[in-house]
C-alpha cells in the first residue's frame, strides 16, 4: 500500500496541532502505520505553520516534501497557496476561505492576493474551498474552525463517520466535546 | 500500552520506565516537553531550574546521592552546562545519569544550528541518537544501565524532527530501581589536580571499552541489501529519509551511538559495498571518522552541512549523481509567490507598548532570547542585537564602556523575567560593580513565554503549578547594587515614556521592570475588543506603527479584528483623533 500524505497548514494559533493529533489517533486506531510531524516554538506565534500526517503500511519519513502531498487542508486562504507546490499531481486542497492578513500586508509592504484560489483553479488544481469560520461560530467558537475542516475532510476518506466520532471523543477535552462534535457535523455537511 | 507519542514524550517514558528519580531542566525548544511529560509523574522529583548549568549540576547531585537522574535542554543550553559536563566525564556517576540535548537543524526556533555531537567527542561522554519515537523510548530507557555499567553520564541527542514527530511506541512498565548507597569517595568526586590526574586515564580507558561496545550493540546495526552498489552510513532522521527513498534496496549502516563510533563495523561495511556515502545532518562527524580510518567516502560534498534534510534533498542529490530512483514525485504545479507570514508578537502582547516607546524615542536596544526577540521584525524593527541568553545585560555594559556617555543616554537592554533569572542577574552585577551608567529593562510577563508557558523563579509557582518561593525582582536588583529600580505598566504609554527618558537621563545605572502578564495566560481575561469609528479615522496609520496583528488597513481606514483584539488599549492611546474606542456602537 502506498503511503498517503496529508498537510495541515494555517496560521500559528489556529489549532492545527489538535487537528493533526485527531487524524493521527484516528489512523492509528484504523491500524495504519502513522507518522505525525508537529511545529512548536517560535513559529506558533502567528507565523505560517504546517504539520504533516503520513499513513500507510510502513511509513519512514515524518515529513512531506514538494509534489508528494495527497491532501492539503488549509485553515486560511493564503496559506493554501503558499504550500500548493507540495500537492502531487491529482491531489486535492481543502481550504477555509477566511483571510488573515500577514504582517507584510498589515504594514502595507504587500497586498493580500484575494483571487489566489481562482488562479490556482484555472491552473488545474483541485480545490474545495468553503467558509469554515461561520459553521465554527455557529457551533460555539471561532476556534472550532479546525474541527469543521476535519469534518469536511472526513468525507474525502473511506473511514466511516462513527470512527471519526470515536477519535474525537479521545482527543477532545470533555468540556469542549459537544461544541466540537457539532463543528465536525457542520463541516461534514458543508 | 501502545501510544502515538512525540519523540520527547517517548524520551520521558523511557526515562520514567528506566527508573528515573529526579529530572531538572531549563525549557528550550525543541527539548521542553521531555521535562513537562516527566512532571506528570508524582513519584519522581521534577523541576524547572533557573538555567541549564544549575539543572545539570542538580542532576549530578542526585546521581552522587545514588539516584537515577536526568536533565534536558536545547543545543545552546549545553553551552551553558558545558562546565559540569566536562568534569562529570572524569568523576563518573553513582546513580545512572542521562543528559538529553535537542539540536535544531534549520533553526526552527533557535539562534544557531550547532551540532551537539562535538560536545560528546570533546567531553569523552557516550552519546545515543534515536531516529524516531520508538527508538527514543528504547534508547532513553537503556541509557541508565549504560551509564551505570560504564560509570559515565550518557548524552541522548534529539533533533527537532524527532522530538516533535509522533509514531506509535509500545510503552512498558516502570522498573523500580533502588537508590545506591552514598559512599564518600574523595579521589573519584573531588576534582582537584591530584585526583583529576588519576581520573583522566580512566576516561580514556572507558572510551576504548565503549568503542568495543559500539562494534556490537543495540544502537548500531547494518541492513545489508542484495544490491551492494551503494552503501550508506547514516543516523537520526537522515536514516528515515534514506529508507523513504530506497526502502530495502540499498545497504545501510545505521549509527545510533555517534560517540564513540565503531571502527571495525565501519571497515567491514565499507568493504562490502562498491560506493560509500555518509548522510548526516549538520557537521561531518561520522564522515571525518570514516576518512580518518582511511576509507574513501562521499559526504558533505553532496549533502549540505546547512539546515535539515528531507527525502527530497537526499533524493535530489542522488539524482544529480546519476543514481536510479523510482517513484520521483510529480507536483500538480508551482506555488504562486505570496506574501510571507513571519511569526510576530501576539495581539495585546505586553512587550509591544514598551517597544513602541523605545522605537519612538530612537533608542538603541541590546536584545535577548525570548518572545520579545520578535520586536526585531517590521514594523517595529526595535532591536540592535540578539546573541544568547543573558547577553543583553552584559552586552549593554560593554557597549556603554566602549562609548561612554555618547550611548549611555540612548541605549537600553531588554530581557525577559525568565531569561533574567537564567543569566541576566550576573550581568547586572557587572553593570553595578564595574559601573557603567546602563539602563536595563526587564520585560516581566510573569512566565517563560516562547517555550510554551513554563513557570520560573519569578512566577511564584513550581513546575507542578504549586505555590513556590517567588523572587522579588525589585529587591533582587537593589541587592545586586542597582539603586534606581522602578516598575511600569507597558499598556500605559505615557508612563513607559516617562520611565525610559528619566532612567536614561539618570547619572547612575537603573532597572525598569515592565510588568504585565502574558495575554495567553489562562488567568488573563481579555477585555472587550476595541473598534474604529470610521467617521473619525483620518487614515493616518499611526495605530499601525506598533505592528498589532489585530489592526489592518482597508479602504483608507484602520480596522480592528474583533476576534483577535483583547482590548489592551495601546492603539487607543496612539490615535490623535479619538477614533479608537470600546463604545462606538
Amino acid at each position: 500500500m502506498k503511503t498517503t500524505s496529508v498537510m495541515i497548514v494555517g496560521v500559528g494559533g489556529q489549532g492545527s496541532l489538535l487537528a493533526s493529533r485527531l487524524l493521527g489517533t484516528l489512523l492509528t486506531d484504523e491500524g495504519y502505520d502513522v507518522k505525525v510531524s508537529e511545529v512548536h516554538g517560535m513559529s506558533q506565534r502567528g507565523g505560517s505553520v504546517v504539520t504533516y500526517v503520513r499513513f500507510g503500511e510502513k511509513v519512514y519519513s515524518p515529513i512531506v516534501t514538494e509534489g508528494e502531498c495527497d491532501y492539503i487542508i488549509s485553515f486560511e486562504k493564503l496559506e493554501a497557496a503558499r504550500y500548493a507546490g507540495y500537492l502531487r499531481k491529482g491531489g486535492k486542497i481543502i481550504v477555509n476561505t477566511q483571510e488573515i492578513d500577514p504582517m507584510p500586508v498589515i504594514t502595507g509592504a504587500a497586498e493580500y492576493p484575494g483571487d489566489v484560489l481562482e488562479t490556482l483553479k484555472t491552473q488545474g488544481f483541485d480545490i474545495d474551498d468553503f467558509d469554515a469560520l461561520s459553521p465554527a461560530v455557529e457551533a460555539g467558537s471561532a476556534k472550532a474552525v479546525n474541527i469543521v475542516l476535519m469534518g469536511h475532510f472526513a468525507k474525502c476518506t473511506s473511514i466511516p463517520k462513527d470512527r471519526w466520532i470515536q477519535a474525537l471523543n479521545k482527543v477532545i477535552a470533555p468540556k469542549f466535546l459537544e461544541m466540537n462534535l457539532k463543528a465536525f457535523d457542520l463541516g461534514y455537511g458543508a | 500500552m501502545k501510544k502515538l507519542v512525540i519523540g520527547n514524550e517517548a524520551v520521558a517514558w523511557g526515562l520514567y520506565n528506566g527508573g528515573i528519580g529526579l529530572v531538572s531542566s531549563y525549557p528550550g525548544t525543541p527539548s521542553t516537553e521531555i521535562t513537562e511529560f516527566l512532571a506528570k509523574h508524582d513519584d519522581i522529583h521534577s523541576e524547572w531550574a533557573p538555567n541549564e548549568k544549575v539543572a545539570m549540576e542538580t542532576a549530578f547531585g542526585a546521581s552522587l546521592a545514588g539516584m537515577r537522574s536526568a536533565c534536558a535542554m536545547k543545543h545552546v543550553g549545553l553551552n551553558v552546562a558545558a562546565d559540569p559536563l566536562f568534569t562529570m566525564s572524569y568523576t563518573g556517576i553513582t546513580g545512572g545519569m542521562v543528559i538529553c540535548v535537542a539540536d535544531d537543524p534549520a533553526m526552527h526556533s533557535s539562534q544557531n544550528e550547532q551540532d551537539s555531537r562535538h560536545y560528546a567527542i570533546a567531553s569523552k561522554v557516550p552519546m545515543l541518537e534515536p531516529s524516531d519515537s520508538a527508538e527514543a523510548y528504547a534508547f532513553a530507557k537503556s541509557a541508565f544501565a549504560l551509564s551505570e555499567q560504564y560509570d559515565t553520564p550518557v548524552i541522548l541527542r534529539m533533533c527537532t524532527r524527532i522530538a516533535h514527530s509522533q509514531c506509535v511506541v509500545d510503552i512498558g512498565e516502570r522498573e523500580e530501581v533502588p537508590m545506591k548507597d552514598y559512599v564518600k569517595q574523595p579521589s573519584k568526586y573531588i576534582m582537584m589536580p591530584g585526583y583529576a590526574k588519576l581520573r583522566h586515564p580512566v576516561v580514556e580507558e572507558r572510551t576504548e571499552k565503549l568503542r568495543e561496545l559500539a562494534e556490537d550493540c543495540m544502537y548500531n546495526r547494518t541492513e545489508m541489501a542484495e544490491n551492494r552498489e551503494i552503501g550508506i552510513i547514516t543516523s537520526g532522521c537522515s536514516y528515515l529519509y534514506v529508507k523513504e527513498i530506497f526502502g530495502d534496496s540499498v545497504s545501510v549502516l545505521k549509527i545510533g551511538m555517534p560517540n564513540p563510533l565503531p571502527k571495525k563495523m565501519i571497515r567491514d561495511f565499507a568493504a562490502k559495498v562498491k560506493k560509500l556515502y555518509v548522510i548526516e545532518e549538520l557537521d561531518p562527524v561520522i564522515e571525518n571518522h570514516v576518512k580518518a580510518l582511511g576509507i574513501e567516502v562521499t559526504g558533505k560534498q553532496l549533502f549540505s552541512a546547512i539546515g535539515e534534510f528531507s527525502q527530497k534533498t537526499i533524493r535530489d542529490a542522488f539524482l544529480k549523481e546519476g543514481v536510479q530512483i523510482t517513484d520521483v514525485p510529480e507536483a500538480q504545479g508551482e506555488a504562486p509567490q505570496v506574501p510571507g507570514r513571519p511569526p510576530m508578537m501576539c495581539s495585546g502582547c505586553p512587550h509591544r507598548g514598551m517597544y513602541y516607546t523605545l522605537v519612538k524615542n530612537k533608542i538603541t536596544v541590546i536584545g535577548d532570547i525570548g518572545c520579545y526577540t520578535l520586536g526585531a521584525v517590521a514594523p517595529l524593527n526595535a532591536l540592535d542585537s540578539t546573541l544568547c541568553m543573558g547577553a543583553s545585560v552584559s552586552g549593554i555594559h560593554g557597549f556603554n564602556a566602549a562609548r561612554g556617555s555618547e550611548t549611555e543616554k540612548k541605549t537600553v537592554a531588554v530581557i525577559g523575567d525568565s531569561t533574567f533569572m537564567h543569566s541576566g542577574m550576573t550581568g547586572l552585577v557587572n553593570v553595578a560593580y564595574n559601573a557603567t551608567n546602563s539602563t536595563v529593562i526587564i520585560l516581566d510577563n510573569s512566565i517563560t513565554g516562547m517555550t510554551g508557558h513554563q513557570q520560573n523563579p519569578t512566577t511564584g509557582y513550581n513546575i507542578k503549578g504549586d505555590p513556590a518561593a517567588k523572587v522579588d525582582l525589585e529587591a533582587l536588583c537593589k541587592a545586586l547594587g542597582i539603586n534606581r529600580v522602578r516598575v511600569v505598566d507597558p499598556y500605559d504609554l505615557k508612563a513607559c515614556e516617562e520611565a525610559v527618558l528619566e532612567e536614561l537621563a539618570a547619572e547612575e545605572p537603573s532597572v525598569i521592570i515592565s510588568r504585565r502578564p502574558c495575554v495567553l495566560l489562562k488567568y488573563v481575561k481579555p477585555k472587550t475588543p476595541l473598534q474604529v469609528d470610521a467617521d473619525k479615522c483620518r487614515g493616518c496609520r499611526m495605530c499601525m506603527k506598533m505592528g498589532c496583528p489585530s489592526i489592518s488597513f482597508k479602504d483608507g481606514k484602520a480596522r480592528i479584528d474583533k476576534t483577535l483584539c483583547i482590548g489592551c488599549g495601546v492603539c487607543e492611546q496612539l490615535c490623535k483623533f479619538g477614533a479608537i474606542g470600546g463604545k462606538t456602537e
